[in-house]
């Protein structure tokens, strides 16, 4: 949907509905300590996804008391570790005060598992009834699935390889010191020597594969494992790593 | 149009100049005209090894700025008359060294050159990007230990990512794996990474091994590329390795222990 000119007139920019997928994080309760290393530790699993990327708060499941809330704490710690909070998904009145007091837009309340549904933030919005905000088409997207990310060369050490939306799958070697990130699952056809974070934005149902587990780390949604704990068991061989019941269960592929 | 080569490792100490050196001389004493840069700006030790130390006057980095023409700092080598030496500077910073300023040498030599070798410093910084950028082919020399391995692997992702050839979408940087200071004993008692390890990881085609030994220390020292004591297997081994670099077929030799050489070749590889 494009807002085209006209009048025929020569106009300096044109609008247009723009649909992207946001990482939102979703608060519980806020304590300017806790929140900051909380953060520290998340960021620590995957440093080159967390850089520069743009985050939506989600007060939704916030329990807290509304006067604790404090954004211009939150915005300082995020920027400390180059994340941007673009806006605040608000429950109530007070929130949605405060946030625009932070100068944050406000974004209409949706479901978080679904994040094709997250209409890019705008700046110009006031109004909080979600119909004034996300007038384009709602959701021309989410039937169809993410497409997969193949990568046919091998991931050396130093690189990273991210699919932001979708599954990776891997016909090479992941090597030591590299790293790959996917929002789905994560398939390397040959060895997995380094780092593996399937299941980014919390999608808990991810699984990795690989044709031999050398990982130096494997994480999904998450919950992760480094390579003293996986060598325990299946190590250099065919397996498939799956959480179950918060835990990171690591089954070989033949018996599957 | 020059063959450009860059020999490059990543980590330090495991053999570039020495391979450097060894290399263009016998790509010179077969005839084609060769010169090797040494990236190294700030460090120099080419220069040592070829044992032209004292003839240096100018140097790579008085080209790039214009102060010296590109004849004045070439050094002709005493030994092979198809060799040529450009030295690096010992005073400057490696930040002399600019995209625009090496493109400029390289495409000047090699309008008369057939092959520019360019021996890379260590590490990842600036100095080791300029050495790689504008390389056809990558000799990337690796001790058969596992940080050595893991640090050519490093190295190996940056030729993929970001070579010239790489930013211009042409064909990759042909990559060759030469294993220095090889010592098969140490390999048979598990101190070491065998060969077949190290191919295994890093997953390109191997040129060569060239065994420890103290001829090359002593090679070093007198400012003799290796490759000119024939005798020894160090230097039949770089022989080796520039014939198959030039595409001939050859077996790969000193990659067993002296003694019980039936018995490992047997075991070769399981």
């Amino acid at each position: 949907m494009s807002d085209t000119a006209t009048s025929g007139l020569k106009q300096s920019f044109q609008l247009k509905s723009a649909s992207v997928s946001l990482t939102a994080l979703e608060l519980y309760y806020f304590d300017d300590e806790e929140f900051e290393t909380n953060l520290r530790d998340k960021i620590s699993q995957a440093p080159g996804f967390f850089k520069d990327i743009p985050l939506i708060i989600s007060l939704e499941k916030y329990q807290g008391l509304d006067s604790e809330l404090d954004f211009f704490k939150i915005i300082g710690s995020c920027r400390r570790h180059g994340i941007h909070v673009v806006g605040v998904r608000a429950a109530n009145d007070d929130q949605r005060r405060l946030a625009r007091g932070a100068a944050l837009a406000l974004l209409p309340g949706g479901s978080l598992r679904d994040p094709t549904a997250t209409p890019a933030p705008s700046a110009n919005d006031t109004a909080p009834e979600p119909p004034a905000i996300a007038p384009a088409e709602p959701a021309m997207v989410t039937s169809e699935p993410a497409p997969a990310k193949i990568i046919s060369q091998t991931v050396r050490s130093g690189q990273q390889v991210y699919a932001p939306e979708g599954d990776l799958i891997i016909l090479a070697p992941v090597q030591a010191g590299a790293e790959v990130l996917a929002a789905g699952n994560i398939h390397v056809y040959g060895p997995l020597r380094g780092r593996a974070l399937a299941g980014i934005h919390g999608a808990e149902g991810s699984r990795v594969f690989c044709q031999s587990l050398e990982a130096e780390l494997v994480s999904i949604a998450g919950h992760y494992k480094i390579s003293e704990d996986l060598q325990e068991n299946s190590w250099k061989s065919a397996v498939q790593i799956q959480l179950r019941d918060d835990l990171l269960v690591v089954t070989p592929l033949d018996k599957a | 149009m020059a063959r450009i080569i860059v020999v490059t490792s990543g980590k330090g100490g495991v053999g570039k100049t020495t391979t450097s050196a060894s290399i263009s001389t016998g790509l010179a004493k077969r005839g084609h005209k060769t010169v090797v840069i040494d990236f190294d700006v700030g460090l120099r030790n080419l220069d040592l090894i070829m044992n032209c130390e004292r003839r240096v006057v100018y140097d790579f980095v008085n080209v790039i700025q214009g102060e010296a023409s590109l004849n004045q700092a070439l050094i002709k080598d005493k030994r092979v008359d198809t060799l040529f030496i450009l030295p690096a500077s010992q005073t400057r910073e490696k930040e002399a060294l600019t995209k625009e300023g090496v493109e400029k040498i390289i495409n000047e030599l090699s309008e008369t050159f057939d092959y520019i070798v360019c021996d890379s410093p260590a590490g990842i910084e600036h100095g080791a990007l300029m050495a790689l950028y504008y390389a056809d082919e990558a000799i990337v020399v690796t001790n058969p230990e596992v940080s050595s391995v893991r640090d050519s692997d490093r190295i190996l992702g940056i030729l993929q990512s970001k070579s010239r050839r790489a930013e211009m979408g042409q064909d990759p940087v042909k990559e060759h794996l030469l294993l220095t200071r090889y010592n098969p004993d140490r390999v048979e008692r598990g101190e070491m990474l065998s060969v077949s390890d190290v191919e295994e990881i890093l997953a390109i085609p191997l040129l060569g091994v060239i065994p420890e030994s103290q001829v090359v220390l002593n090679a070093s020292n007198q400012g003799l590329p290796v490759i000119l004591e024939g005798q020894s297997d160090a230097g039949q081994a770089y022989e080796d390795a520039v014939a198959r670099l030039l595409g001939e077929d050859r077996e790969h030799r000193f990659m067993t222990g002296q003694k019980k050489s039936f018995f490992s070749r047997m075991f070769k590889g399981g």
